[in-house]
Formats: structure tokens, sequence, C-alpha cells
């Protein structure tokens, strides 16, 4: 019964070329390299079957079903990607004899948001502030809070670029206490909340996204928290169109993902329309546009 | 299942004990009185994780069917949660194996069971972690050494309560230190619902390199039992009399 926490990270590490053989579905996945270590689990890029997979493995069955559980849960209840597709749950007997508990998903390729902002501009920020809120509209609609939503478990995607959400370790039904989080992103470490999975906790967290994305390095608590918040937020230029909204989520004023989402909208439509009375700001216009243009894209997309 | 109270001590020190029974002993008893013993090893920024002075620990935890870990200063609060989560679902875990064991007449680990099957045992599992009651005694070292470690400490067990808060089980807290100047261990906030971050923890440090852990861990034991007995003599109003 009497079990160490494992070190920070639960790091399991597999050469390239290396054959994970399921022990109940018999599928059979080769390495190709590892992708990252987490709290509970390693991710792999495998190939199964001459595709590209990502596999999660952990000596810890019991972490690894609950995600495996949300991930089943979230492909019952919509059709669109909220999180990565689930493949195969199974465990692997390592020639040692050690047994490791593994699931298979959706290998999802992209950048971090960070990146993708840096190399391609502000301008984006709207249209992943956008989807973001429309997939976690989704997830709450659902019964579910995100939960660890910060910038390693965002990536960038796809011809048409897309934020999706990839760890769910997390993710928690809405009314229960948040499974895991990191402190940055947390609004109970920054005292504006509690850590009960309520839609406004991803809604903290969205905008704090935003600013990590500037503050790469993040910063820690003072006593004043909320002015220390703020006062970041004003800092940056160029956040500066999604204030109102941002400050809004990060003191809990909206209660639901929609509410912020039709904010958003308006701040957007409402600044095009003032630069059109006024002088034409043509990056403010271009900026407005983009947005809207992408966004509409995406909608088009996602209810084909 | 009906909805039952975990009951855990959550020992938080950066020494060996070197007075009195064994703690090892002492935790081995606490646990076949229903009570789980986690420890938590604080190291010195000088001592490296590989070679640390606090196997003790280790052992501590093990006969108390607990969990342990050693860390350093700044990981405590993480720890702290992770800690008590993972004591928590580990308990329970052990529970739902039995009731496994009576339908399928075996007992099976979670291992044995096709993945499949799995998902509904976890299920299970989470959803009494959320609804059991928790009556946690933190038992905190404060022992000259531990001085500088204090303010963490304070933070970690607000954050714990905060942590536990969101759930919706109830939750009782109590802190004891040790060692004192006047017996084994000393009341620094007798049972509540929630550790406030104004509570003025740790007042008095005790000097002297006198760390008797066993005898802290035995007396834990009985003020976690004497709890329980209070609640058994007033019945369901024990809760609400609590806060």
């Amino acid at each position: 019964m009497a079990q160490k926490v494992g070190q920070k990270k639960d790091r399991i590490i597999l050469p390239h070329g290396a054959t994970i053989y399921g022990k109940w579905n018999k599928r059979r996945y080769q390495i190709v390299r590892r992708i990252g270590s987490g709290a509970i689990g390693t991710v792999f890029l495998c190939r199964e079957n001459g595709k590209d997979v990502a596999v999660k493995m952990s000596r810890h069955a019991l972490s690894l079903t609950t995600e495996v559980n949300v991930l089943k849960s979230l492909q019952q209840v919509q059709d669109t990607s909220l999180g990565p597709f689930l493949f195969d749950a199974d465990d692997w007997v390592a020639p040692d004899g050690t047994t490791y508990s593994f699931y298979a998903m959706e290998y999802i390729d992209g950048v971090s948001i960070e990146r993708f902002v840096r190399v391609n501009g502000a301008n984006w920020i709207g249209v992943f502030l956008m989807q973001m809120l429309e997939q976690l509209e989704q997830f709450h609609d659902a019964g579910w809070v995100f939960g660890d939503l910060k910038n390693e478990n965002i990536i960038i995607g796809g011809k048409q670029p897309t934020a999706r959400f990839i760890d769910v370790g997390g993710t928690t039904k809405i009314g229960r206490s948040i499974k895991e989080y990191s402190d940055f992103y947390d609004r109970a470490y920054w005292g504006l909340g509690s850590r009960e999975a309520e839609p406004s906790y991803d809604l903290f967290a969205l905008a704090m996204i935003m600013l990590a994305i500037y503050y790469p390095e993040k910063f820690k608590r003072t006593n004043a928290t909320k002015n220390v918040l703020l006062t970041k937020l004003y800092a940056i230029n160029e956040l500066k169109l999604y204030r109102p909204c941002l400050q809004k989520a990060l003191t809990g004023k909206y209660r639901t993902a929609k509410e912020m989402k039709r904010d958003l909208m308006q701040t957007i439509l409402q600044l095009q329309k003032s630069k059109r009375k006024n002088k034409w700001n043509w990056s403010y216009v271009i900026q407005a546009i983009t947005i809207l243009s992408i966004s509409f894209i995406y909608y088009c997309l996602t209810f084909l | 299942m009906e909805k039952g109270t975990l009951r855990q001590i959550l020992l938080i020190t950066d020494g060996c004990s070197n007075r009195g029974e064994s703690p090892v002993q002492c935790a081995k008893r606490a646990y076949e009185n229903g009570i789980t013993v986690n420890v938590i090893g604080i190291l010195d920024e000088s001592e490296s994780y590989v070679n640390h002075s606090l196997q003790e620990v280790e052992l501590i935890a093990e006969a108390g069917g607990g969990v342990s870990q050693v860390i350093y200063k700044e990981d405590l609060s993480r720890t702290v949660q992770a800690v008590t989560r993972q004591a928590m679902n580990e308990t329970l875990q052990g529970f739902v194996h039995k009731e496994l064991a009576n339908i399928f007449g075996t007992e099976r680990s979670l291992e044995e069971i096709e993945p499949d099957k799995r998902g509904e045992v976890i299920e299970v599992v989470e959803k009494l972690g959320e609804t059991c009651n928790l009556e946690v005694l933190l038992l905190i070292d404060t022992s000259a050494s531990m001085h500088d470690k204090l303010p963490t400490v304070k933070d970690a067990l607000f954050d714990l309560s905060l942590n536990l808060e969101a759930r919706l089980g109830d939750n009782l807290f109590a802190i004891y230190q040790y060692p004192t100047e006047h017996g084994t261990i000393g009341l620094i906030q007798d049972w509540v619902q929630k550790i406030d971050s104004i509570t003025a923890l740790f007042p008095h440090l005790v000097s002297g390199g006198i760390t008797p852990t066993g005898p802290a861990i035995r007396e834990a034991t009985e003020k976690l039992q004497a709890l329980h007995n209070r609640g058994e003599i007033d019945g369901a109003k024990g809760w609400a009399e609590e806060g």
C-alpha cells in the first residue's frame, strides 16, 4: 500500500525503434521519439500501422485511467476536436517485467501559442481567444472544466491555424475540486477564487495564457495580487484591444464562456465601427478584419 | 458504500527521531487503528537528494500505510497536496478493492482488470474521494533547524486547506507541533474546517536537538481517536459543532 510520490516528473526512457506491445488489445507501437514528460507520465511519438500516434505511458494505472475516462467521455458528447482523439488503452509488460499502462491518442503536431504569436503577430490573439472560448464552452456544456489550462497544454496546428488542448490530466467534473493545476494559471494561487471546478476557473486561466505569451518567464504573487495582474496586463500594448475582456475574466466577472465570447465579439465589432467613423486607422481595421474573417472561416469549418 | 471518514496524520519534518519509542512502530499502530501516516521530509539546500539522511521518512510512511516524499523547501506546497490526495486515493482504492473482492470472490489489483473496465473502478474511487469526509492532523516538527522553513510550511498548509475545501466532503484540520517544553506535542490549532491564511502558526520554536518523532505520532494518534470518540458521542451533530 505504501508508495512514494514520484519525483516531479515520471520519466520513462525508451529508445527510438523500441516496440510497445499491448497486453490486452494486441496492438503494436514503434517508438519514434519522446515528446515530453509530465507529472504522471511520458508521452512518445509512435508509429502504429503506418500512422503517427501519441502514446502516453505511466507506471500509475490509476491516474492514467482517469485521463482515459475523460477522453472517452469527451468523445461521446461531440464530434469536433475537444482534446486529442483516443485510439487505444492498454498495458505493456516491458522486458524487465515492469507493467506500464498506456493509451494511444491522435498526434497533434504544431507549435506553442507563444511561438506562433511571436512569428505571426498579435493579430492572431483574438482568433485564438475565440477558438478557445468556443472549445471551453463545449467542455463546460459537456459537464467538464478543463482545469490545467496553460500554454504548455495548447498546440497551434493545422493548415488553418487552430488552437488545440492536448493534456486532459486536469480535466475535472463541474462541481468537484480541480485535479491538477499550475500555480501561475491557478486563480486560487492568486487569491482570486476557489479551486472548485466551475467555468470561470478556466476563463481565468485563459486570460493568464494571454499574459504568459508576453511574460514567458512568468512572475510570482505578492500581497496585492489583483493589482499585480492588472498592472502586468496594462503594460502589454498588444493586449490593449482585449483588456476589458481579460480584466473581467481575471476578476471572475464572467460566469460562462458564452458571456466572454459575446463581450469579445462586441469589442472587436465596436472597435471596427469607431475606427471607421474616425480617421481610418489601418492597423486596427486590418487587425479587426483579419480576426473576423479568420473566426468566420473557423466557424464554417467547425459547423461543416 | 456509505459516506465514510478518512483519517490521516501528515508529518512534516527535517530530521531523524532521537528520543522515545520507534516512530515506525508508532506509525504501524496508528495504521492498525485505521489512521494512515504520511510523511514529508524536507532537505536542506546543502543536502543531496540521493544521499539524504531521511530514510526514516520512508519507513514511517510504509508502516503507517501512507505516502512519503523527501523534497526541498520550494516544492513543499505542491507536495503537501499531492501526498494528502494520493494517500486518500490509495486508501479509497483499498476499500474499493475489498468491495470488488466481495463481488469477484478474489482480491484483484487494478492491473489485473481489463483497461476498459478499469474506468468504472476509478470513477468510484474518484467519487468517494470527492465526497468522503477527511480528518487531517498536521504534525509539524518545529525544532530549531526548521526555523527558516516554517513560513513555507504555513503557506503550504493554507494552500492544502484551500484545495480540500473545493471538495464536496467535509474536512477537519488540526495542527500540532513537536517538540514542546512541556509534554510531547503542543496544540497550535484545534479542529477547524479550514485553515486561515492569517492564523498565527508556530509561535514557539524549541531548540536543543530533541526530536521525539515516535511519541509525537503516538500522541497524534490519540488525538485523532479522541475526536472520533467525541463524534460518536455527539452523533451526527459532531460535524456541525466543530466549525
